[in-house]
């Protein structure tokens, strides 16, 4: 798998043209980092992997019952509130587990920066793979939540792969950017919680976003969870919950934007990651 | 084609490093301008994309200056130099951990680098998911783990413990395990560093053989070590690096000769100035083969050897007081009041040569001071932080914790005598 006659440069300040073979050639320390972090997760727990179970299920009641009993927030259309907000609930858990941690997982792997190369965007985007099977969990109850209630996803489900990917690189661009920030200034370890806690509520997880008056939806849009999050729902309960277009199409360039300002970041960083830590 | 494997060109790393001026303030208005003053420097320093860093003055530390050298393929070299010589500088700089400041190196071939054994290692996973997790860290694919995975374990002897987790290992254990697995890496060049600091005597031989075994089969290997014994018996040609840059390069025998030589002239050079009766004027802690070293392995003699011009005052004594990191005394030995030994009152050069017991001392930086009293107890030459060392690892019971000195529970680790005998009654009810 490697070239011997392969020529490896080393100087101030060079772009590394090798660097995303060397991402392809370390594949397998991705999938070991996730695997490590999901393994070492419940060790000396009770209850082991029901942690992944009870987490979603006991959010989502809690919100059904706040926004939705006492609140007495509008569903839309004939939906349940429980699903109308468990399909809110996974995305938003999805992209804020990922903010979360792949925000300190370059700090938090300090240990490994500074002993062995590898292309350092492996650790935060380890951590996605970790988000993604909790995701899976959180799935499973969705889909009992959904038979409980009788709701049937028609061909709308079909696309909800894409918007999972969507609600990936949401989190994944300030995220990316969160990591080499922190690795320069660890005050952003103190934001990134704060923003995330923030966040909850100002993106449309407990009530739907056509409460939103429309001549704000578009502004409102420039919070890319509200495509994603809207998304899912469309994705989830079909014909009831129809996308506002021009306020998906914001929010995916405002995640584009993020994306390429998080790679851009972290690559220019990454450099000089183990002189820093 | 040229055989060279890695050119090293006008090579330099700099750090900028802070120092806090002033130590204290007892002044809470000296001390709160202070503070606002170091925010301030601090958040214009993150609106221009600097690094943050602690302390009131910076300054420009270069730990690599100017390094020039090339290895051919198959050469066995290995970089000695004292603490903070810039030899992991190299050698991170090498295996792309760090980024040169200055200078240009180029290397052909896949590499891997062994800075610590275990990097890595988690405590929870068992020895078997270590292997799997460690061998990925350094670079090797599943499938070469698991076609070694035999030769790894067989190495190791922890077969019995194989789906333990690795915080129930003891040093000894987790230590060769994690070698093991660095053992077997198959690259066409190596950089290794000091990982043989670890471990009792029979494990580093085992690592030593291995080593060898390694060099043999044709790699690249560059091998940082204090261990100069070693050094000389697995490479051939050896670079000297002094406070960042290079000032030998050749047969490994000769690198020795001139790293030992400037251990000692070092200290001669550095001039500690005289008392009034007497002068030190060099100083060394040796190893087991009484070569100066700047390493103690916890547990073992103290070996010094302290060279003092004498007068022909009578009764000149020698002190010695060891420090930790933080400079706060640890123990003193007097040759005049705990042995009643002193100096000969003629005019000459003594060289002393004593060993002071066994210590398990926490891992981290220590120091000797040393110094001359005359009769009374009256102190003559006084020379703060005389010898400096350090302790690479330290666990005297086994467990993998590596006691340090930052802990803050002391820098001792006090020893159980035997085992502990424990009688356990019941609680009375009510």
């Amino acid at each position: 798998m490697n070239n011997p006659s392969e020529r490896l440069i080393l100087e101030a300040g060079r772009a590394d043209r090798q660097y995303w073979l060397d991402l392809w050639r370390y594949r397998e320390l991705f999938f070991i980092l996730a695997w490590r972090d999901v393994a070492i997760r419940y060790k000396q727990t009770v209850i082991g992997l029901a942690w992944a179970f009870v987490r979603p299920f006991m959010t989502m009641v809690v919100f059904t019952v706040v926004f939705g009993k006492i609140a007495r927030l509008p569903t839309e259309g004939t939906a349940p509130y429980a699903v109308l907000v468990f399909a809110g609930l996974l995305p938003w858990t999805l992209a804020s587990s990922i903010l979360n941690d792949a925000s300190g997982s370059v700090t938090g792997n300090g240990q490994l920066v500074s002993k062995v190369y590898f292309p350092r965007l492996i650790i935060p985007l380890a951590t996605v793979l970790v988000g993604l099977i909790d995701f899976g969990v959180s799935l499973i109850i969705l889909a009992g939540v959904m038979a409980w209630y009788g709701v049937m996803p028609d061909w709308h489900i079909l696309l909800l792969p894409a918007f999972v990917l969507l609600a990936v690189l949401v989190a994944i661009g300030p995220a990316l950017w969160a990591a080499a920030m922190i690795v320069k200034y660890r005050d952003f370890r103190f934001v990134i919680p704060f923003a995330v806690q923030v966040g909850l509520y100002v993106s449309p997880v407990g009530f739907s976003a056509k409460i939103v008056p429309s001549e704000w939806l578009l502004l409102y849009s420039l919070n890319p969870m509200v495509g994603v999050i809207d998304g899912f729902r469309w994705a989830i309960l079909g014909g009831e919950s129809p996308l506002y277009l021009p306020g998906f199409a914001l929010s995916l360039l405002v995640t584009a934007g993020m994306l390429w300002l998080g790679i851009h970041t972290f690559r220019s960083t990454e450099r000089r990651f183990a002189d820093l830590i | 084609m040229s055989d060279t494997v890695i050119r090293a060109d006008k090579l330099g790393k700099s750090f900028i490093i802070g120092h806090n001026k002033f130590e204290h303030s007892a002044i809470l208005g000296e001390a709160l301008i202070r503070r606002a003053r170091s925010i301030l420097r601090k958040g214009g320093d993150m609106f221009r994309g600097r690094a943050v860093i602690e302390g009131d003055e910076l300054e420009e530390f270069w730990a690599l200056r100017d390094v020039d050298f090339e290895i051919k393929r198959g050469e066995l070299v290995s970089i000695i130099g004292r603490n903070g010589a810039g030899k992991t500088t190299l050698l991170k700089i090498l295996s792309r951990i760090l980024e040169p400041t200055m200078g240009r190196v180029e290397i052909d071939g896949r590499v891997a680098s062994l800075l610590e054994v275990g990097t890595g290692f988690h405590p929870e996973l068992t020895g078997r998911e270590n292997v799997f997790l460690n061998g990925a860290i350094l670079g090797m694919t599943r499938r070469e783990v698991q076609s070694k995975f035999d030769q790894i374990v067989d190495f190791s002897g922890v077969e019995k413990f194989l789906d333990t987790p690795v915080k129930r290992y003891s040093v000894g254990m987790y230590a060769r395990l994690a070698f093991a697995v660095a053992a077997h890496l198959e690259t066409d060049i190596l950089f290794v560093d000091e990982v043989l600091a670890v471990g009792d005597s029979e494990f580093q031989k085992r690592c030593l053989d291995r080593m060898s075994e390694v060099a043999n089969a044709g790699r690249t290997v560059l091998f940082v070590s204090h261990n100069l014994a070693a050094v000389t018996a697995l490479t051939r040609r050896g670079i000297v690096l002094k406070e960042g840059r290079l000032i030998f390069d050749g047969p490994v025998e000769a690198a020795v000769a001139q790293y030992s030589a400037s251990l000692s002239k070092g200290k001669v050079g550095r001039d500690w100035g005289r008392g009034r009766h007497s002068a030190i004027v060099a100083a060394d802690l040796l190893d087991a083969h009484g070569t100066p070293t700047d390493i103690y392995e916890p547990g073992t003699l103290f070996q010094l050897r302290v060279e003092i011009e004498t007068t022909d005052t009578l009764g000149v004594a020698v002190e010695v007081q060891l420090r930790d990191a933080n400079n706060l005394p640890v123990g003193y030995y007097s040759s005049g009041i705990f042995s009643g030994m002193t100096l000969p009152a003629k005019p000459g050069r003594q060289t002393c040569t004593f060993s002071l017991r066994p210590l398990f001392l926490a891992s981290g930086s220590y120091s000797f001071d040393l110094g001359t009293v005359s009769i009374a107890s009256i102190a003559d030459h006084h020379v703060p932080n005389a010898i400096t060392f350090r302790v690479a690892a330290c666990n005297p019971g086994g467990g993998t914790i590596d006691f340090h000195q930052d802990y803050g529970e002391g820098v001792i680790a006090l020893q159980l005598d035997g085992s502990m005998s424990i009688d356990s009654k019941p609680l009375a009810a009510g």
